[in-house]
């Protein structure tokens, strides 16, 4: 047994370049059950991070009390991410919402389906019959609910009331992911696979933090590691992560200047020749203004801008272009910092210039942080068209009108979908008027606090929150409906590599909380929307018929589900998409030509200056005669929006801990998992620590030209000048007045010019001393937030409540 | 040779739209998008006008006098709201045009004044006024059927 609070990535199982991965199955039961006493395992997969394990649910007497990885599956086979292992138990909190709440004299009172029902419909008719109603709705939802329900929600909104003001939390997570993919590629889409991490022999982390964010693909790079041949690792971070210490080259980076990395890379690589002419000739277009671009960015000068050593940066550049077969992965070091478009695109030309994609262990993933990001993004439900289609193309726009049976000018493809802090500015400024948020929390997740508080609590903005707790959000809104989550509720969703999993009902929801697509289909059969012949717009009545009309928005695009069944999901493993006709067991990697998406009539998107956003229109893209050819983009580093002054003179990061996801509303209800990271904690570097006088333990002030937090100090070896503050942690489970401790009140209202993915991860903050310590700080000492050698505090323990079976099974 | 006053047109017209963008970019600060990249654009007229300025300065030794009605007034200050943003968008629209014309006319002058530095300092201006006109474009077209139908 194995203590996975203490140990969040278990046993050890190396394997050698090649080979497949051992199969591992990890276990967890509730305390006093034994697996002789369990009358069901229900298969899904993981809903706490974005990996897509997939996973069996115990049921005992109706009720959830364990769970189990799937050996047989390609993503995991068999582990079980820490989170997944505890968070399950979250579900059965005595405080789920189970009745519908209304608000009556300024409080939120318990109703039936119906009246809160009705008046979300009687407050969307007396919208819409406004001039311009569309414009007076808007959507905001999520990474987590399930593709079914984003691909209803996306017809509801794009063809049944016609706004353009939907968008996703995903705009918060991978919208930079989505947007890169698209810029250099021509669509969204993973174009590597899992599998690649079994042949790669270098693996490069750009500001991801695989270790506490996916931790199964952390499980499978550490069993290469220690396995023969192992490869090489590169670690972009300014934080001393799990993988930073493993890594052969760490670059901890100062935050904003990734783009002065990625461009003296390029510029390395070329200098070098450690890059493929054939390939490059062959597949991009753009290298001459690429060379041109970066030819500036002498190791010499990018050591200046980033405040790492130059003689690391061309250590890096080796290692990225001296391997056969390269592998990155980015995540949010890139996605929510400056530039982020332009830094993750640079990412994408070092793999272009070794032509390394489409080859086994020459991969790449812009990588999800959430479990169903990706199909918020295919299905349209946030500010993309479902089936990865081009707004700006009228084509496109036909084909949708086709698949939905309505006026091609009912769509809203005028101009891009609304981006979410677009759609706040919106219902700031009263033209929005009704907003509905499924499975987010907004009041705690987006930048700049208090300003969305300001902005929930408008008299004239009518507020809807779908959720499974009362959050910091629900505290704004007009009507509450509790939702039923993963295990118990039915539905598809899709991981990082494109692989597609089912999830199965395993037991039912508390209360009468529904479904999330029970909701929405019951909003449209109450709204009655129709298609231009009179029929119902929304015909399907299930999950499965939901995933059926899918299939035929899928058909021909780049995200093609035709091929998928559910009865073909109930086997040993997920499919990856495209899988149709043409690929009816799916595809395992994307681009395997060196033929891209980017042809005139399948691109996702005609292009955009990185700089400054700029819209290209379909002559400018056709201009360029993309002929599947993928594009070199670079622009010039520029400083963020905000850099350090003497007034704040550091640099305040956020991100995650291995133990909690999110706001926390699933987690912290999980005992081992809330024990494990009970509170806020402000990481220092030891400099910065003694400057201030602050020593491990001591509670801090975190300022910021915007708001004010505190917490106890965890001084590490993170970078001099930066600052670490964990965003979990909102007020939905603390009392009174105490000091705010959501690291949102500090940060910035700015977003990327291309992606709108808003900057988490550079604020301007002073940091003051306030108390003495009464202890360490709560900070986990197993990943980023590990204190110094030389402190004394007791490592972070689950104790025997963790214990979970690790079993290696021979395939 | 009335290059000379071209130059200083340009030159002037940059400037501009260098200080209208700045205005635009405070009146408009709750927008973030905005009041972010009208401050860079702001930054890229400057350097315009400075990369203009030796040009203007040999050019202006055979400088005749200045004929009149040679500059216009485009912009008379900032709005507020959404419809005064689209308003400002639109005026620096007008007044991107101007500069965007002026440097190829401007380029032709240079290509006929046999003039390699010059035609090499357009085409980098050219193209960057090119792409405000661009960003401008897609900016306005985002706000514009909010602006125009939906508010109140």
């Amino acid at each position: 047994m194995t203590d996975r609070i203490a140990d969040p990535w278990g046993p050890r199982t190396p394997y050698g370049r090649g080979e497949p991965w051992p199969v591992r199955v990890d276990r967890f039961l509730a305390d006093g059950v034994r697996a002789e006493d369990v009358d069901r395992w229900v298969q899904t997969a993981s809903t706490l991070h974005s990996n897509g394990d997939a996973l069996e649910l115990a049921v005992r007497d109706g009720r959830l009390v364990g769970v189990r990885g799937r050996a047989g599956d390609r993503v995991n086979h068999g582990r079980v991410d820490p989170k997944d292992l505890y968070g399950w138990q979250a579900f059965g909190s005595p405080d789920r919402l189970r009745r519908p709440l209304v608000r009556e004299g300024g409080r939120l009172v318990e109703t039936d389906w119906d009246e809160a029902m009705e008046r979300i419909v009687a407050r969307s008719r007396e919208e819409l019959e406004q001039p311009g109603g569309w414009g007076r709705i808007g959507f905001y939802t999520s990474g987590q609910m399930f593709l079914e329900d984003y691909y209803t929600l996306a017809v509801i909104g794009k063809a049944g009331i016609g706004t353009p003001h939907m968008d996703g939390n995903t705009r918060l997570c991978t919208a930079t992911a989505a947007a890169a993919l698209k810029a250099s590629f021509g669509a969204d889409g993973q174009p590597g696979s899992y599998r690649d991490v079994d042949h790669c022999d270098a693996i490069a982390c750009w500001g991801h933090n695989v270790a506490e964010t996916q931790t199964v693909l952390w499980m499978r790079m550490l069993d290469r590691r220690r396995g023969p041949d192992p490869p090489r690792l590169l670690a972009v971070d300014p934080r001393p992560t799990s993988v930073a210490k493993e890594a052969d080259v760490h670059l901890p980076v100062r935050s904003g200047t990734n783009v002065a990395l990625v461009n003296a890379l390029a510029r390395e690589l070329i200098a070098k020749g450690w890059y493929d002419e054939d390939y490059v000739a062959a597949h991009t277009i753009g290298f001459e203004r690429l060379r041109d671009v970066v030819e500036p960015y002498t190791l010499a000068r990018a050591a200046e801008i980033c405040g790492v050593p130059a003689r690391d940066l061309g250590a890096a550049a080796e290692l990225l272009g001296t391997g056969e077969r390269l592998l990155s992965t980015v995540l949010q070091g890139f996605y929510q910092s400056n530039q982020a478009t332009a830094a993750s695109c640079g990412v994408n030309n070092l793999h272009l210039l070794r032509g390394m994609l489409g080859r086994p262990g020459a991969g790449l993933y812009q990588m999800n942080g959430q479990p169903s990001a990706q199909n918020t993004r295919e299905t349209g439900a946030d500010g993309d068209l479902p089936g990865l289609r081009n707004w700006d193309n009228p084509d496109h726009i036909r084909q949708l009108a086709e698949v939905w049976n309505v006026e091609p000018a009912v769509i809203p493809h005028w101009a891009p979908p609304s981006h979410a802090m677009e759609i706040f500015r919106h219902a700031e400024q009263g033209s929005i008027r009704f907003l509905w948020i499924t499975a987010t929390n907004p009041a705690a997740s987006l930048p700049e606090l208090g300003r969305i508080r300001r902005i929930l609590a408008r008299d004239d903005l009518f507020v809807v929150v779908q959720d499974l707790f009362r959050t910091e959000t629900t505290e704004y809104a007009d009507v509450v409906l509790p939702g039923a989550t993963w295990g118990e509720k039915q539905g598809t969703f899709t991981s990082v590599d494109r692989t597609v999993h089912l999830s199965e009902k395993a037991v039912d929801p508390p209360g009468d909380a529904r479904a999330d697509l029970d909701i929405l289909l019951d909003y449209a059969r109450r709204m009655d929307f129709r298609d231009r012949d009179g029929a119902p717009l929304i015909w399907w009545h299930d999950p499965e018929s939901a995933f059926e009309a899918w299939k035929r928005c899928s058909a021909g695009r780049p995200c093609d589900y035709t091929g998928i069944t559910y009865e073909r999901l109930r086997g040993a493993t997920g499919i990856q998409w495209p899988c149709s006709a043409e690929a009816p067991d799916g595809t395992e990697r994307l681009y395997t030509d060196g033929r891209f998406s980017t042809d005139p009539d399948v691109t996702e998107t005609y292009g955009h200056d990185l700089k400054t956003g700029a819209a290209f229109t379909a002559e400018e893209h056709a201009a360029k005669h993309p002929d599947g050819r993928a594009f070199l983009l670079a622009v010039d580093y520029r400083p963020s929006p905000e850099v350090p002054s003497d007034e704040f003179p550091l640099l305040l990061t956020t991100g995650r801990t291995v133990y909690h996801f999110h706001t926390r509303t699933r987690t912290a209800r999980a005992p081992q998992l809330q024990a494990a990271a009970p509170e806020v904690w402000v990481e220092l570097a030891p400099g910065d620590a003694a400057d201030l006088a602050v020593e491990e333990g001591d509670v801090v002030r975190v300022e910021s030209p915007r708001g004010a937090i505190e917490g106890p100090a965890r001084i590490t070896g993170i970078r001099p000048g930066a600052v670490f503050v964990p965003f979990h942690y909102g007020s939905w489970d603390v009392d009174g007045d105490g000091a705010p401790r959501a690291a949102n009140e500090l940060t910035i209202t700015a977003w990327d010019p291309v992606s709108k993915q808003p900057v988490f991860k550079v604020a301007a903050v002073r940091v003051t001393r306030v108390a003495a310590a009464t202890g360490p700080a709560p900070a986990p000492t197993t990943g980023a937030s590990a204190p110094l050698p030389e402190a004394r505090v007791a490592p972070t323990t689950g104790a025997a409540a963790a214990e979970a079976s690790s079993e290696r099974v021979e395939g | 040779m009335q290059l000379a006053h071209y130059l200083g047109l340009l030159h002037r017209a940059e400037e501009e739209l260098a200080s209208a963008y700045r205005e635009i970019a405070r009146a408009h600060a709750d927008d973030a998008d905005v009041f972010h990249v009208c401050a860079m654009l702001a930054e890229e007229c400057d350097a315009h006008a400075e990369r203009l300025g030796p040009f203007a300065a040999r050019y202006g030794e055979e400088e005749p006098d200045e004929p009149e009605r040679l500059h216009s007034e485009l912009f008379g200050g900032a709005r507020g709201g959404p419809l005064g943003l689209l308003r400002d968008l639109h005026d620096l629209y007008l007044m991107a045009t101007e500069c965007d014309i002026a440097w190829t006319l401007v380029e032709q002058a240079a290509q006929g004044a046999r003039d390699e530095d010059l035609c090499g300092v357009v085409a980098g201006c050219e193209e960057e006024t090119a792409n405000q006109l661009r960003w401008l474009r897609t900016r306005m077209k985002q706000a514009a059927p909010q602006v125009l139908v939906v508010a109140g």
